[in-house]
């Protein structure tokens, strides 16, 4: 079984989200990189998956040369190879592209990626692969299971979930539950040095959208504190003045 | 050049979360003077479909076959873009709803049009196309201009409200192409806790963290929230002991939200929590740390235990309610 798992070089989730040159740039300087957590949740499943002989996991991320160091910690958490589309990521329609572009001839059974990446809380690349493959896509995914050709996955609804089956090749996005985070250990950082990572050239595809500003949200007001023993009277202040409840 | 709305409905009915979506979609349509359509997927009453002309559309296209009774995300995905295309729709609206998040940017890849999913306010109007949309789970927004001649938005919950606005609605069938290769995925099972709030497009949330203790001592967490009509929610460290279900999370890993109150017991307010809940419009904290970082975000606060004070503000809700 072939498993690519498209992984995003996201800040950490300590970070102070700042911006420079009028705001129109994401303040880079001293921010650590990490694996997207979800897409480190899509690993740990393919990894799981795979263990055991039964599969390969091929890690995708389109990005610049800065982005290796993350590329390896994926390798460190057990991933076979990785590929680098060398470009900078435009949008998530560029990304889905150029993902799809490599997987296209590839033959993997199931591509995952995380449910969102936490920078730009993006939903979408996973199943604009999916539309550029022409192959089924299921998002927020909580449970997969394989039985041979067979895929049972349990997703999330509102209120609820829905459990469904599908047959042949599949992409899907990962959120909590589908695989508990696998921790690199000291073999897992020693082999990634070796594991090999290629470096591939992205398509060109026009440009469908740019980000052009960003804003931060207006600082809040001072708490207004209701004394402990007079609990009550925040009922009363969510009703009359806040005007919540 | 027209505005198209997909109305998602769950067991036949619409959700308040679809008339907001129809609302900005209206409001869409009129920045340029043009018709609002809606397309329905599913056994849907035509009383539920009329309640789409309170909210401003003029037309609503209805499918209604067997096959897509319950949700296929690529064969919905075909369905709306085909509607789109016989609309001459330019402007695709979605719900950010778990199924609009799967099925926004397939529609976006069949119409080659820019996407932004997480639009928390309508488009400018500046001749450019540009839409304010939550990044870095709500520590930033993206101003994203959307540069192809289509455009698909996808609305976050609680981020426009409804609006009425009385429109005369015409019902039209609508038939499009299935394609077998569009029925990959196959339903087996629907459970939905018909009893909860749900989660994310909850308009009152109440939450709680490692202050609790335990998950024996939820009972009164889920009592205020019933009282209040709210959902439940929890902080990671909770999830992670599994105290309660990871779809209760809320925080930057988590599901993002913006409530109109959002209700914090026992949570200090890590950095990755504030991330997901900073946008709800109040924010209440009860905690028994003075220094807890979540009261330097909160509108109202209580310092104090909270095995205290949850009871006496059931008490005091019932009071209120009565």
């Amino acid at each position: 079984m072939k498993i690519l798992v498209c992984i995003s070089n996201v800040p950490d989730t300590t970070t102070k989200i700042t911006f420079t040159n009028d705001n129109t740039e994401f303040n880079t300087a001293g921010v650590q990189y990490i694996v997207n957590p979800y897409d480190e949740i899509a690993l740990s499943k393919a990894i799981e998956l795979s263990e055991g002989g039964k599969g390969t996991v091929t890690v995708i991320n389109v990005g610049e040369a800065s982005n290796d160091p993350t590329i390896r910690k994926a390798l460190a958490i057990g991933a076979d190879d990785a590929v680098r589309v060398n470009a900078a990521p435009r949008d998530a329609y560029f990304v889905a592209k150029q993902i799809a572009e490599y997987a296209k001839d590839k033959d993997f059974e199931i591509i995952l990626t995380g449910r969102e990446s936490i920078d730009y809380n993006g939903n979408q690349v996973a199943a604009m692969i999916g539309e550029f493959l022409d192959i089924p896509s299921i998002s927020i995914i909580k449970k997969l299971e394989i039985n041979g050709d067979a895929a049972t996955i349990e997703r999330e609804i509102e209120g609820g979930k829905e459990v469904l089956t599908v047959n042949g090749q599949f992409v899907a996005s990962c959120a909590e539950g589908v695989a508990e985070p696998k921790i690199p250990n000291m073999r897992g950082i020693m082999s990634a040095r070796s594991k090999p990572l290629v470096v591939i050239d992205a398509v060109e595809i026009e440009a469908v959208s740019k980000v052009s500003k960003y804003e931060t949200p207006a600082p809040r007001g001072n708490v207004k504190l209701v004394q402990a023993d007079q609990s009550e009277q925040l009922i009363s202040l969510l009703h009359s003045e806040a005007k919540v409840i | 050049m027209s505005v198209l709305v997909y109305v998602e409905q769950a067991e036949g009915k619409f959700k308040k979360s679809v008339f907001e979506a129809v609302s900005y979609a209206k409001a869409i349509a009129d920045q340029s003077s043009t018709n609002l359509t809606a397309i329905s997927i599913g056994d849907v009453a035509e009383s539920e479909l009329n309640e789409l002309g309170k909210y401003g559309a003029s037309k609503v296209l209805t499918v209604n076959v067997e096959q897509l009774k319950t949700f296929v995300n690529q064969a919905y995905a075909s369905i709306i873009a085909a509607a789109a295309e016989k609309e001459s729709a330019d402007v695709v609206v979605l719900s950010n709803s778990f199924s609009g998040k799967g099925l926004a940017p397939r529609i976006a890849v069949k119409l080659k049009a820019g996407l932004a999913d997480g639009a928390v306010e309508l488009p400018s109007t500046d001749g450019k196309f540009s839409i304010k949309k939550t990044a870095f789970s709500g520590k930033a927004f993206a101003i994203t201009e959307l540069t192809s001649a289509n455009k698909v938005i996808a609305l976050n919950p609680n981020a426009f409200g409804v609006k009425e606005n009385n429109t005369d609605v015409a019902i039209e069938n609508f038939t499009a192409d299935i394609k077998q290769s569009d029925l990959g995925t196959v339903i087996k099972e629907i459970v939905r806790a018909t009893d909860k709030v749900s989660l994310p497009d909850a308009e009152l949330v109440v939450s709680a963290g490692r202050g609790l203790k335990g998950p024996e001592n939820w009972g009164m967490i889920e009592e205020l929230a019933n009282l209040l009509g709210a959902a439940t929610a929890c902080s990671k460290p909770v999830s992670d002991a599994d105290w309660r279900p990871h779809s209760e999370h809320v925080g930057q890993t988590g599901i993002s939200i913006s409530p109109n109150l959002y209700i914090a017991i026992g949570i200090s307010g890590a950095i990755q929590h504030l991330a997901g809940v900073s946008s709800s419009k109040v924010i209440v904290v009860i905690n028994k740390d003075a220094e807890a970082p979540f009261f330097k975000v909160a509108d109202y606060g209580i310092v104090g235990d909270a095995f205290e004070i949850v009871p006496k503000l059931i008490e005091a809700l019932k009071a209120h309610k009565a």
